[in-house]
């Protein structure tokens, strides 16, 4: 058991080499276990890309639609709505959509479309994933008369203009997320692609 | 209880003696033959589908065959469906069992718990029966509730009887061969080509992930290969000042 | 980095606990390949609960969902058919692991004083072990489940007076339905992995604590150097790591090869009638549980119903599993491995193996009046091994033993 014939640099080199070996099993191992908990083929078809006629929602109307489990509006703004648009923007934590993490790169103007009467919308309250409420009628009673149409959300009163901007003052620190989409023609879009991706 | 219990202890030697007589054809499978594979998944969506589910597969997952998602939506689809979806069938089971007497079975994980080569033999096993109630009968599968649905493409077998003398010394009838009554629209070398092909795809549908598998495993067995040498020295090296 | 250890070696025995277990736990240097069975036996227990917990994230016990959750497994969770196939060769590994580690006692004497507890616990390992597959092989909710775990439950029913009552019990209704698979489901992912847990603790416990045996059967401790360590130990750490480390990889190799290779073995490991839904209407044609437990199955077929009652066979093989807690009483040899027994030991434990391997086969085969036959003669091989030991072990003849191991 004398340690007299150990060769250091062959057995330092040796327990390096299985150690990596070692290291690079465990790795391989963990591999499958962790992805075995992405979402699987059954939860990725539920989470497909949804079509939208928008051809039946009538002018000032929302359609609310499910994408991967969660509600996504689709609102026709009249024009009524979209003149109401620009008087509020000193009320706004951010106008311009700057917030790059919020809605995809082609609908980064104040309108937050690429159409500007289609606004399409997460509908889950970015403070803490409440569902608000759609309040598009121009200053009732308990939101006050200055509001010009948006979400109110029932949780802890965060508001929402018609582009699903968040006013000052409200809980919500963000914009409402605007999802991936795509025109496939005039009247029908698709939720969850990108536009100028392949369907 | 304890009646069955009996039962399923003696069950097994009547079974064996039964099922060893049967003759099955070795289906030509071929995982890596994409277009055979191909060819199947249509017969199967075209022919089976109708009546058979296959509850555990997604019409996607033929992408690992060769298909693209476009394809598959045009040539594989109803227009409701879609690619992410299960193989479901339009029948309903209430229909299937007045129809069938049963629900006829799902077919994901045939080729799993019957053989390819069962299923090979089957499909071109059916003949002529007009003792049966569908017309059909088969020989590998006595008394089949399935009608023959693949008739017009094969055509119609007869059995020729001859007498055999059985081991108790009796004579009675038994089948010696079979014979082309109505010609099919295909040749018989052709209709076998035919369910080759979708035995093939039964074969695969029964075990998508077998191509990944066996690439898998033989990297882990690379891997484990080197890891065998490091581990062989590295034992060596500790254990050769042992006395 | 030595002051974290110093911290927590305050609090902790870390340090201590990684000497006393391992760098200075002295074991026999002279093991052999028998040796490697009992680490890779903890080493698929890990695998088994590993796998086992990932399966459970998508697996349903429920009548309706579970045979289409496995499916579900096997196609739409990423990888997890791989999880799958670990579990199910795993299971049957386990089996083989285990039974060459037991065989491994048998020859070298490994339950003989003072390390009956160890041999003790070890069986009562098995038998967990045994529910432990059992159950687990209800929850694919295939025909061959289904059906095994009828003839198994209905075993039960045998038992005079209570029997009928305590099968329904266990069923949690008449037939194995749903109550009876979310039960099993319990017991398999918690209830006997705990005891299991505990068990093998307890056998490592006892195991460090009087130390390993060999294959010359001697007690390293009696001699000691200078130094108190055992002049033929060597200490676990790092010479029995590295050895076991080539084991293992040796081990995986076979294991990786029948998952992804050959992950059926034949219909041994995953029967082709497993691939059907279970249904309670319809039996297979031919039902044989799996592998590891057809020894025990052709003992139960092998004895004929007395007086109207199946309970003779039902009690033989439970007698057939329970005896292996008297071998350490059993065995009047005075001497333990059998290195330096007699041939009577020789040729009782042959004759042994093959009863055992015998009726393994057997069990697999379709009854018949030719096969009852062997398989009542194997059995009572089998059980004259244990039944004969204290007569033939006494007055067989014994080599000398000597005082150091031999190389």
């Amino acid at each position: 058991m004398s340690d007299k014939s150990v060769d250091n640099s062959k057995r330092r080199f040796l327990v390096t080499m299985a150690s990596a070996a070692g290291g690079a099993a465990t790795l391989g191992v963990a591999a499958p276990f962790v992805m075995s908990m992405m979402p699987s083929a059954r939860a990725k078809a539920a989470g497909a890309p949804v079509e939208v006629d928008l051809s039946k929602i009538e002018p000032g109307m929302l359609l609310a639609v499910e994408w991967r489990g969660k509600p996504v509006w689709v609102v026709n703004r009249s024009k009524e709505m979209l003149d109401l648009m620009a008087r509020h923007d000193g009320k706004l934590t951010d106008p311009a959509s700057e917030n790059a993490a919020q809605q995809p790169d082609y609908c980064k103007n104040p309108l937050r479309s690429i159409k500007p009467e289609y606004l399409i919308v997460v509908g889950i309250c970015t403070h803490l994933g409440c569902s608000p409420t759609f309040r598009k009628e121009v200053g009732p009673a308990d939101l006050g008369a200055d509001w010009p149409g948006g979400w109110f959300c029932p949780c802890h009163g965060s508001r929402f203009d018609l582009a699903a901007r968040v006013f000052n003052g409200s809980p919500a620190p963000t914009n409402l997320v605007i999802p991936p989409h795509k025109y496939l023609s005039d009247t029908k879009v698709l939720i969850g692609v990108d536009q100028g991706a392949a369907a | 209880m304890k009646k069955l219990l009996f039962m399923l202890l003696a069950l097994p030697t009547a079974a064996f003696a039964s099922e060893a007589a049967v003759h099955l054809d070795p289906a030509p499978v071929n995982l890596h033959d994409q277009e055979s594979l191909q060819r199947g998944a249509r017969v199967f969506v075209n022919y089976c589908l109708s009546c058979h589910s296959a509850g555990y597969m997604r019409y996607n997952r033929m992408q690992d065959i060769g298909l693209t998602e476009k394809q598959i939506k045009d040539n594989l689809l109803y227009a409701t469906e879609k690619p992410g979806e299960l193989m479901h069938v339009a029948m309903r089971t209430s229909d299937a069992k007045a129809w069938f007497g049963a629900p006829p079975p799902d077919l994901s994980v045939i080729a799993r718990s019957r053989g390819a080569d069962w299923v090979f033999t089957y499909l071109r096993g059916f003949y002529r029966d007009d003792t049966r109630p569908t017309g059909w009968n088969n020989t590998v599968f006595d008394k089949v509730g399935m009608p023959h649905v693949l008739h017009e493409l094969q055509g119609q077998m007869a059995p020729i009887y001859h007498t055999v003398q059985g081991e108790d010394g009796k004579t009675h009838q038994a089948i010696e061969r079979f014979e082309l009554v109505k010609p099919g629209k295909l040749t018989l070398a052709e209709y076998d080509a035919l369910v080759g092909d979708l035995v093939n795809y039964l074969d695969w549908m029964g075990e998508p992930a077998k191509g990944a598998r066996m690439t898998t495993g033989l990297f882990v067995l690379l891997f484990l290969g080197v890891f065998f040498i490091i581990a062989f020295y590295l034992k060596k090296d500790f254990w050769k000042g042992l006395h | 980095m030595e002051k974290l250890l110093n911290w927590v070696d305050a609090r902790f025995p870390l340090t201590a606990s990684f000497k006393a277990h391992l760098s200075e736990y002295y074991a026999p240097k002279n093991f052999n390949f028998w040796y490697f069975f009992g680490s890779l036996a903890l080493l698929v227990l890990v695998i088994q609960i590993v796998s086992g917990i990932f399966l459970t994230m998508h697996y349903k016990p429920d009548a309706q969902l579970a045979f289409a959750s496995v499916e579900y497994i096997m196609r739409d969770v990423d990888f997890g058919w791989l999880i799958r196939y670990i579990h199910s060769t795993g299971a049957s590994m386990f089996f083989l692991v285990v039974y060459l580690h037991m065989y491994r006692g048998l020859i070298y004497g490994s339950y003989r004083q003072p390390r009956e507890l160890i041999w003790l616990f070890g069986v009562i390992i098995y038998l967990v072990l045994m529910g432990e597959a059992f159950m687990g092989y209800l929850l694919p909710w295939g025909q061959m489940s289904y059906w095994g775990a009828q003839v198994i439950v209905n075993l039960f029913a045998a038992v005079p007076f209570i029997g009928e009552d305590l099968s329904v019990w266990i069923r949690g209704d008449y037939v194995i339905g749903d109550a009876t698979l979310n039960r099993f489901f319990a017991f398999h992912v918690i209830a006997l992995p705990l005891v299991l847990l505990g068990l093998v603790v307890a056998h490592l416990v006892a195991l460090h604590e009087v130390g390993s045996n060999n294959p010359d059967g001697v007690e390293i401790k009696k001699l000691k150097g200078e130094d108190g360590h055992p002049l033929d130990g060597i200490p676990f750490h790092p010479y029995y790591t590295v050895k076991d480390i080539l084991g293992t990889v040796v081990f995986l190799m076979v294991f990786t090869a029948i998952v992804f290779f050959a992950p059926e073995m034949g219909g041994y490991f995953l029967e082709a009638n497993n691939f059907i839904p279970a249904d309670s209407l319809k039996t297979p044609a031919h039902i044989a549980p799996v592998w590891y437990f057809t020894p025990y199955y052709a003992i139960l077929r092998a004895i004929p119903p007395m007086f109207g009652s199946q309970f003779p066979g039902v009690a033989a093989m439970g007698v057939a599993v329970l005896i292996f807690f008297a071998l350490p009483w059993l065995d009047k040899s005075p001497v333990k491995s059998i290195r330096y027994r007699g041939p009577k030991f020789k040729i009782a434990l042959t004759l042994f193996v093959i009863a055992f391997i015998g009726l393994g086969v057997l069990g697999i085969l379709p009854a018949s009046p030719l096969y009852t036959l062997i398989a009542q003669i194997l059995s009572a091989v089998y059980f004259a091994f244990f039944l004969l030991m204290p007569w033939y072990t006494r007055n067989d003849s014994t080599k000398p033993v000597p005082e150091r191991v031999t190389q």
